[in-house]
């Protein structure tokens, strides 16, 4: 009788997959699962949008692949005709170059929203280092796809990016050879990154995301220290479909600026990569790396009688890792006392990263 | 369980031995692709670029004052530099910072890395921003109409 009823509510077909698969089960979950609602839920969405804006990136991606060609002596010529020729060439190269940057933004947010309101509290220690494994797998996207139009810019960009681990003592020589495939920036290291960027991570990334999702589900979103006592320690809102057609506002809106973007802003190509050609004036990295780039830049040639980039190397270094293991150093707020050194540390990260990116963007590129 | 387990000679039994046996082959399996995989990985030792000497393609009468170019020095890129007093003189281009190419900039005197505003003088030192070390100089010598580079020392 319990089966005929359910027959009634959901078809047949329901029914003879549910014997297969397990629908019900899915069912029960999707109907039990709830988001916490309080002032600061509003930063819930930041993660939907990421995960949306990866799979425009898988997109379009898979769409490049069909005309580029990953040599020195091809990739800028394949991507200009791909950008003159091709129909809507232009658009695609353009979506999964603003998605990029969008994703890396919003995964920003996330992140920094996570910490400030401490998500990453027992039991989600494994939720928030997947989120950090998940950010170094989208940095090394960006970096690896940045060189892929074999332009100028791209050239250089990896020349300092891949002499940077080289800076480091013993090692330092070593890793810098395996990242280039070579001594120096040429085809090789143009292959390598294209298998890196096309295979690699998202083999990798797939992995962790799924693991990141599935601890998501497990523990549901973190109610924040703040809104669990007082009027908002128990508002709900049910996940389906509730939350989850307000996630798809959120995913609306970040393909409309998306697409304003490619449109407005198209992206562009630049002049092709000559390795016995001086570095371009005004040369500069992506966004996401203009802090790090301009601290590179004031530090002076020594510190203390120790090479300045090296310092700062281990300083990026440093910084990162304290970001990973902050829930392992916040012991307090496991214990549910509130603990002030991660915001501190949250907003000294922040405000450093505006203001030497303002700094970047700003100062005169020959002084 | 004890019953199955037959004592060997040397106090262990049929268990351990099998533990440490298929141990002993996943551990060899592991080794035998995870070394090849490495090796792999790592690229060949290409060519050392072995040029000492190289004769430039552009004549020293072409040269135009107060300026610089970059030119091949076996598989490097290498700056000419054509010095306000008429000298001719010759550095590694990549820079000891962070492996640009250098460029001339004749409203400095300087030599000059756009990458992360390193400066250095004609003689190759490093004298402000972030570089440590100063750019390697090389030989030039004017023989006829030939503009020869070679390594110094």
């Amino acid at each position: 009788m319990d089966m005929e009823d359910r027959g009634q509510q959901h078809g047949k077909l329901w029914l003879w997959l549910d014997e297969r698969i397990g629908l019900k089960d899915l069912e029960y979950l999707a109907k039990k699962k709830e988001v916490p609602m309080h002032r600061h839920s509003v930063w819930y969405y930041f993660g939907g949008m990421t995960l949306f804006l990866f799979m425009v990136q898988v997109t379009t991606g898979i769409l490049l692949l069909l005309y580029y060609r990953p040599s020195a002596g091809e990739a800028f010529e394949s991507v200009q005709f791909l950008m003159t020729e091709v129909q809507f060439g232009w658009l695609v190269r353009s979506i999964h170059a603003w998605s990029a940057n969008l994703m890396i933004l919003t995964m920003f947010i996330h992140l920094f929203s996570a910490l400030l309101l401490k998500a990453y509290r027992p039991p989600r220690e494994l939720t928030w280092l997947s989120g950090g494994a998940l950010m170094g797998l989208t940095l090394a996207f960006g970096f690896t796809g940045y060189l892929l139009p074999w332009n100028e810019l791209s050239y250089f960009a990896t020349r300092v990016g891949t002499e940077i681990p080289g800076v480091m003592p013993v090692v330092g020589a070593f890793i810098r050879r395996l990242m280039r495939g070579g001594d120096d920036v040429t085809g090789a290291t143009l292959t390598r990154f294209y298998g890196i960027h096309v295979a690699v991570l998202p083999l990798i990334v797939t992995m962790v995301l799924g693991l990141h999702l599935f601890l998501v589900q497990k523990h549901g979103m973190s109610r924040p220290p703040s809104a669990e006592s007082g009027p908002d320690a128990k508002r709900v809102m049910p996940f389906m479909p509730n939350f989850l057609l307000r996630d798809v506002v959120g995913w609306l809106c970040a393909l409309a600026v998306l697409a304003a973007l490619a449109a407005y802003f198209p992206a562009e190509l630049g002049k092709k990569a000559d390795p016995f050609q001086p570095a371009p004036i005004g040369i500069k990295p992506e966004w996401y790396f203009m802090a790090m780039f301009q601290t590179l830049k004031l530090l002076p040639s020594y510190i203390l009688g120790i090479e300045g980039e090296l310092l700062g190397v281990l300083a990026f270094g440093l910084v990162g890792l304290v970001l990973i293991i902050i829930p392992f150093l916040d012991r307090g707020a496991t214990l549910g006392r509130k603990t002030r050194f991660p915001a501190a540390f949250a907003i000294t990260l922040i405000a450093y990263m505006i203001l030497l990116t303002y700094i970047g963007y700003t100062v005169s590129p020959t002084k | 369980m004890a019953k199955n387990q037959v004592s060997l000679s040397q106090g262990s039994t049929r268990r351990d031995f099998l533990n440490w046996f298929v141990g002993t082959t996943a551990g060899a399996f592991i080794v035998s692709v995870l070394y090849p995989l490495s090796r792999y990985l790592v690229p060949p030792k290409s060519e050392e670029s072995s040029a000492r000497t190289v004769t430039l393609s552009i004549k020293p009468q072409e040269v135009k004052p107060d300026s610089g170019q970059i030119f091949r020095f076996g598989s490097q890129p290498a700056i000419l530099v054509n010095t306000p007093d008429g000298q001719l003189k010759a550095f590694t281009a990549t820079c000891t910072h962070l492996g640009c190419i250098v460029q001339y900039r004749s409203d400095l005197n300087q030599i000059w890395c756009a990458c992360h505003n390193g400066h250095f003088n004609l003689n190759g030192k490093n004298v402000e921003g972030p570089p440590p070390k100063p750019l390697e100089e090389y030989a030039v010598n004017v023989r006829g109409d030939q503009i020869v580079v070679s390594k110094k020392g």
